[in-house]
C-alpha cells in the first residue's frame, strides 16, 4: 500500500478519460438512428407501422429508467402512457389542436401523476411494488372505461383534431408526418435520457439499484430519488402516449390496459434492460413480429410472443442486446490471439 | 460539555420482548479514538445501528455535536458528519471502486441530483476519488468491478467510502474483520493519519489493534456498558476477563 501519496497525474487523467469514454457516442449508436431514419426511404415501407415501433421503443425506454437503472419493476407503466394519450386526446377534442404544446402538456400531467405514484411506492419494494403499480393500473383502466360521458368508454374519444406540426406538416394516411414527428420527438427525448443516465443523478440511481442501504449511509435521498425517477419515466411514457394519439388521431382504453403494461415489460425484457437501447430493439422485434404474426393468424399471435419470451429469457437471460454485446466483446478479445 | 461530539442518554432498545439495551449512557469526545469490545450478542452492532438511525430507539435521546438527532433520518445524520462502515461489506457490486467513491463524493458535495450534465464534468471529485483510491493502494483496481475484487480490497473500499464523506465521527464496525494482521495494521495506521479532530468509534475483536490504536475502551456485555477505561486498565481488569470467559 502506498501511503499518503497523491494520485499521479496520469492516474487522475485515466479517471477523466474513463467517464468521458462512457458517455461518448459510439459508432453503432449513430448507425442505429441513421438506419431508423433511413426506413422512411425504403420503398413499400409501412410508415405508420414504423412510427408505432418508434413510439413503443420510446415507451419501453421510459420503463428502462425505472427497471434497468433504478431496479424498480412496474406492472402499471401503461398508466402514464395512457394518461399522456388521453390528455393529448382531450386537447385535440376540445380545440387545443397544436400538437407540440399539447405534447408538453400531456408530459406535464403524466409527470405529476408519476411523482405522486413515486411518493406512494417509495417505501415499497419487490412484489409489493408490482402489486401497487398493477393496482393503480386497474383503477385507472376501470375509471376510463366507466366514465363514458368523459372518455367515450369502450369506443374511445371521438372527434380528435390535430393541427399540422409547425403549421406545415399535416398528418396524412401514409404516415409521412407521423413517422418524422415520432422519430424526432423520440430522438430528442432519447438524448435527454442519455444525458440523464450518464449524469451524477444517473449514477445515484444505479447506486440505489445496487445497494439502497449503502446509498442511505452515504447521505443520498434514496426515497426522493424514487419519486424523481418515476416522474421522469412517467413524463417520457406520457410523451409516447401523446405521440400515439396525435399520429393516429384516436385513443381508446387499450392504451392504458394492463395488457399494455405487460407488453412494454416484455419488450424491454426482450431487448435487454439497463442499456437504453433495449427498449427500441425490443420494440422492433415485438411490434414487427406482432404485425407479421397477426396478419397470418389474428387470434393466435400471442402464442408466438409467449414462445419468444420463454426462449429469450431462457437462452439470452438479460435480453437480446446484452447477449449480442457479450458475443461482440468475445469476438474482439479473440481477434488479437488469432493464429498468425 | 463542548468536548463531546456524540452522546446517548438513557437509550433503550428492544426487539419484541428481547431487551437489548436497558438504557445506555455513552459519550464520545471530539478527536477520540474509542474502541468498543465485548462478546457476541453484547449489542455492539445494534448500538451503531441506533446511533446512525438505521434503527429507532424505544426511548432515550441521541446527541450529535450538541443537537438532538434522535428523530433525524440516517441521511440527515450523515450530512451532520456521522458516518459508518458495515461489519459485512455493503458495496455496489456492479460498479467499480472509482464509481463507488465518486458516488460518495458527489453526495457529500450535494451534486448527486445533477441530471443535465455528464459525470465526466465533475473533474474535482474525480481527482479526489482517484487520490483517495491511490492512498489506500486501490488505484490499480479503480476500473475492476467491485464484485470481482479480492476480499481485502473490498474491505478497504468499504472504509474509503466512509472516509470520502470527510466525517466528524467515524463509526467502524469491525473494520479489520477478515483482513490479515498486516492489512489490519495498515488500515489502522491510515486511520491514525486522519485529522486530529475526527472522532473514531470502532468495534473490534482483535485486541492487539484495540490496545495499540484506542485511547479509551468501552466494554459492552449483555446490553450494558460494564466498563469504560484506558486500554491498560481494561487489559488488567478482572471484570473484562469475566465477561469474555464467563464467571
Amino acid at each position: 500500500m502506498s501511503v499518503m501519496e497523491p494520485a499521479p497525474a496520469a492516474v487522475s487523467q485515466s479517471g477523466h478519460d474513463y467517464f468521458a469514454t462512457l458517455a461518448r457516442w459510439k459508432i453503432w449508436e449513430i448507425l442505429f438512428w441513421a438506419a431508423l431514419a433511413g426506413c422512411y426511404f425504403v420503398p413499400e415501407m409501412d410508415r405508420m407501422l414504423m412510427s408505432r415501433v418508434i413510439i413503443w421503443g420510446l415507451f419501453a425506454m421510459s420503463l428502462d429508467i425505472l427497471l434497468g437503472y433504478r431496479g424498480i419493476p412496474s406492472l402499471g407503466h401503461a398508466v402514464f402512457f395512457g394518461t399522456g394519450a388521453y390528455v393529448a386526446g382531450f386537447c385535440g377534442k376540445y380545440g387545443w389542436s397544436e400538437p407540440i404544446s399539447a405534447l408538453f402538456f400531456a408530459m406535464a400531467v403524466a409527470a405529476a401523476l408519476g411523482w405522486l405514484t413515486g411518493k406512494l411506492v417509495q417505501r415499497v419494494a419487490g412484489v409489493g411494488l408490482l402489486m401497487v403499480t398493477l393496482g393503480l393500473n386497474l383503477i385507472l383502466f376501470d375509471f376510463v372505461l366507466r366514465s363514458t360521458d368523459l372518455t367515450g368508454g369502450d369506443d374511445g374519444l371521438q372527434g380528435i383534431v390535430i393541427a399540422p406540426v409547425l403549421n406545415m406538416f399535416r398528418f396524412d394516411i401514409y404516415g409521412r408526418t407521423a413517422f418524422w414527428y415520432a422519430l424526432v420527438v423520440s430522438f430528442i427525448l432519447f438524448i435527454a435520457t442519455r444525458i440523464l443516465v450518464n449524469s451524477p443523478f444517473g449514477l445515484a440511481l444505479i447506486g440505489a439499484r445496487e445497494n439502497p442501504r449503502r446509498m442511505i449511509t452515504l447521505g443520498a435521498p434514496v426515497e426522493g430519488d424514487v419519486s424523481r425517477a418515476f416522474m421522469i419515466a412517467a413524463a417520457i411514457a406520457g410523451a409516447a402516449g401523446a405521440l400515439l394519439t396525435q399520429t393516429t388521431q384516436t385513443v381508446a382504453p387499450p392504451t392504458l390496459s394492463f395488457q399494455r403494461s405487460a407488453d412494454v415489460l416484455v419488450i424491454l425484457i426482450i431487448g435487454g434492460a439497463g442499456r437504453l437501447y433495449g427498449g427500441f430493439i425490443g420494440a422492433i422485434v415485438f411490434i414487427l413480429l406482432q404485425d407479421y404474426l397477426s396478419s397470418i393468424s389474428p387470434v393466435y399471435w400471442y402464442f408466438w410472443i409467449g414462445l419468444l419470451l420463454v426462449v429469450i429469457v431462457s437462452f439470452f437471460r438479460k435480453g437480446l442486446l446484452p447477449s449480442l454485446d457479450a458475443l461482440l466483446q468475445r469476438f474482439i478479445k479473440r481477434k488479437p490471439d488469432a493464429p498468425s | 460539555m463542548s468536548g463531546i461530539i456524540l452522546e446517548t442518554r438513557h437509550m433503550r432498545m428492544a426487539f419484541g420482548g428481547l431487551v437489548i439495551f436497558e438504557g445506555i449512557d455513552f459519550a464520545l469526545r471530539r478527536g477520540e479514538r474509542h474502541a468498543i469490545i465485548g462478546p457476541n450478542g453484547a449489542g455492539k452492532t445494534t448500538f451503531v445501528n441506533l446511533v446512525t438511525g438505521l434503527l429507532k430507539p424505544i426511548s432515550g435521546t441521541i446527541w450529535l455535536d450538541g443537537q438532538d438527532v434522535t428523530r433525524q433520518s440516517p441521511q440527515q445524520r450523515v450530512k451532520s458528519g456521522l458516518v459508518r462502515t458495515f461489519q459485512i461489506n455493503s458495496l455496489f457490486k456492479a460498479l467499480n471502486p472509482l464509481e463507488s467513491v465518486l458516488l460518495a463524493l458527489l453526495e457529500r458535495d450535494g451534486r448527486g441530483r445533477i441530471a443535465w450534465q455528464k459525470v465526466a464534468a465533475e473533474k474535482q471529485q474525480i481527482d479526489e476519488a482517484m487520490a483517495l483510491l491511490a492512498r489506500f493502494g486501490l488505484a490499480g483496481d479503480a476500473y475492476t468491478l467491485t464484485d470481482s475484487l479480492a476480499y481485502g480490497k473490498q474491505r478497504l473500499l468499504e472504509i474509503v467510502l466512509a472516509l470520502a464523506l470527510k466525517p466528524k465521527v467515524l463509526l467502524l464496525d469491525e473494520p479489520a474483520a477478515g483482513l490479515s494482521t498486516q492489512q489490519g495494521h495498515e488500515v489502522f495506521s491510515q486511520l491514525a493519519n486522519l485529522p486530529g479532530d475526527t472522532a473514531i468509534l470502532f468495534i473490534e475483536h482483535d485486541m492487539n489493534l484495540v490496545f495499540q490504536y484506542a485511547d479509551i475502551v468501552s466494554v459492552f456485555a449483555a446490553g450494558s456498558m460494564v466498563l469504560q477505561d484506558s486500554p491498560e486498565n481494561v487489559r488488567k481488569s478482572p471484570r473484562v476477563r469475566e465477561v469474555y470467559l464467563g464467571a
